[in-house]
């Protein structure tokens, strides 16, 4: 550690050598990041410790100055934490949020395994094709990918009417507005997203391993368990991270296809803000929310870094 | 060679309809005639025409274009900075913070980043008087920082599997930093750099969440307007207007394909 710290270079290094260019780069979109990305997490940190108050904006300062303007006495208000805690409603949403995604993450890793395995043991003219068909649905909007299942799953819907005429159902099941809906709609707007690490991995792949296996007698299974799925680790970890930390705090898809009773957290924080407008709960919502997903995040940056 | 499995053949092709059933449902049924969304009643345009002269959306939709347009190209200045300064400078203070910074936009839950950057608009605007009120300069910062995120590790990547030797020649010959860059590095990245814009677009053009959050009155975005509608139930106008956008996506997807990979061939 230490002797990697001698030797990286400090900024002002690089303005004492006179290299304005090199800074420029580094110092333009280090302050944007600064500024727009670090920044207001700091400011969502140090409003979700105030009351929220009828006014412009809608919250107190913690600062609270005295008479004569010169003592500051920092007031930070933990209710809306305590708020958090006590109420079952915010543990449920958080609980279910995780076990949603979480669930929606394992299915779209066994729905996107197969197709990113097919796709990386094609041939270099049909692998193009496939893997632009599936960077396609990557590229259309995400609000019309989640729009496009309301018709097929309401009550009149095309599924529906597949199911009753093959006479499989009496009555049209109702499908839209329920947990079922958020599965599929989270499984299927975020399958890109698990079958491009998935296959970055696999392609990279050398498959005489696997023929090696079975020439020494392995069956497809046992290969498959010891060498493709230790060999595709990176990739399905990439993958499940990529799906999961997004739809935990997904608000489109519950908010169209799931019902009243889904609890997801992105939802919570959006009606805590524009329908209760209770800026400082809805900060402490987001800052929970953030440090249950930083564990996740950084495990992905280890991977990331594995992986390269 | 290699062996055909039927059982991951059938897997796929399950998986490629799943991606594409509702899609093509979608555009189907954006040129039927009935008003009932599920009824078919025959082909018809009248939902395009529909669709054209309503004022609401075509305001929302000219808002969004200038906003992705511009949110875009700022994303792509600032993205191949970010990424040819992660792959190129090999040390310097703070850069596994830039690195963070850049790359956690990319998973970041949007109500979070929304939540975040309208408080932060919101203070600035109480301390330095700037920005005033919240509209589309507010929503272009916004997009502006997590497209940023997309473009850099697209240009990154590029740059990862660039040949260094070119580089390493030119400044042998003597080149500039800045020439360097300009006429070879850059040239170099270009096909990367013009799909991180065309990400970046699409991306602006598509989110909803985070633009909820920072817009301000009379500058609903076109995901807001459309949210608004589709909230209410299935419109046949909507359909109408996915299919537009989707195959216009389609076509410049193709046509960036085929482009980079025609590229790809001339470079080697």
């Amino acid at each position: 550690m230490m002797t990697t710290k001698k030797r990286k270079s400090s900024i002002w290094q690089l303005v004492s050598s006179s290299n304005i260019g090199r800074l420029f780069v580094i110092l333009v979109p280090m302050l944007w990041l600064a500024a727009f990305f670090f920044i207001p997490f700091l400011v969502v940190f140090n409003i979700s410790f105030t009351e929220s108050a009828i006014a412009v904006p809608p919250y107190t300062s913690i600062f609270q100055w005295d008479a004569t303007n010169t003592y500051a006495t920092l007031k930070l208000n933990l209710g809306n934490y305590l708020f958090l805690f006590e109420t079952s409603f915010y543990l449920d949403a958080y609980l279910s949020s995780i076990k949603i995604a979480g669930i929606s993450t394992l299915i779209t890793l066994l729905i996107g395994f197969p197709i990113a395995y097919f796709i990386a043991r094609s041939s270099s003219t049909m692998r193009a094709v496939l893997l632009a068909l599936v960077i396609l649905p990557f590229w259309t909007s995400f609000l019309l990918r989640v729009y496009a299942w309301m018709g097929l799953l309401q009550k009149n819907g095309l599924i529906n009417e597949l199911l009753v005429s093959l006479g499989l159902v009496q009555h049209p099941v109702t499908m839209l507005q329920t947990d079922f809906a958020v599965y599929l709609g989270i499984v299927y707007t975020y399958l890109p997203f698990m079958i491009l690490p998935l296959y970055t991995c696999l392609e990279k792949m050398d498959m005489s391993l696997v023929e090696a296996a079975q020439d020494l007698g392995a069956k497809p299974y046992q290969s498959f368990l010891h060498i493709t799925l230790p060999l595709a680790k990176p990739g399905i970890i990439a993958g499940c991270l990529l799906v999961f930390i997004p739809a935990v705090g997904e608000f489109v898809i519950p908010a169209l296809l799931g019902g009243s009773n889904t609890l997801m957290i992105g939802r919570v924080l959006w009606d805590e803000f524009f329908l209760n407008r209770d800026w400082p709960l809805a900060s402490a919502v987001a800052i929970v929310m953030l440090l249950l997903l930083v564990g996740p995040i950084i495990l992905m940056r280890k991977n990331n870094k594995e992986a390269l | 060679m290699r062996k055909r499995s039927w059982p991951l053949i059938i897997m796929a092709a399950l998986g490629f309809l799943f991606l594409y059933l509702p899609i093509v449902v979608l555009i189907v049924f954006s040129f039927n005639e009935s008003k009932l969304v599920t009824v078919w009643g025959g082909w018809s345009l009248k939902w395009y025409a529909s669709l054209f002269s309503n004022q609401e959306i075509m305001d929302a939709a000219w808002v969004s274009l200038k906003i992705a347009v511009i949110s875009a190209s700022l994303a792509s200045v600032l993205g191949t900075m970010t990424g040819f300064v992660l792959s190129r400078i090999p040390r310097f203070r703070g850069k596994t913070i830039l690195s963070g910074w850049a790359m956690a936009p990319l998973v970041m839950p949007d109500v979070i980043t929304g939540l975040s950057l309208l408080l932060l608009f919101v203070s600035m605007g109480s301390l330095f008087g700037w920005p005033a009120e919240r509209g589309t300069t507010t929503v272009v910062i916004a997009h502006t920082t997590f497209c940023l995120a997309y473009v850099a590790v697209v240009v990154q990547s590029r740059l990862s599997t660039l040949d260094e030797t070119l580089e390493e020649a030119a400044m042998d010959l003597g080149a500039k930093p800045s020439s360097l860059f300009f006429l070879i590095t850059l040239p170099l990245i270009m096909p990367a750099i013009v799909s991180g814009w065309l990400l970046s677009f699409t991306l602006s053009l598509d989110d909803l969440v985070i633009a909820s959050f920072v817009s301000g009155p009379g500058n609903s975005t076109l995901p807001m307007v459309i949210f608004s509608k589709v909230r209410l139930g299935i419109t046949p106008e909507v359909n109408a207007l996915a299919t537009l956008m989707i195959v216009a996506v389609a076509l410049s997807v193709l046509i960036a394909l085929y482009i980079m990979r025609r590229q790809k061939r001339v470079v080697g």
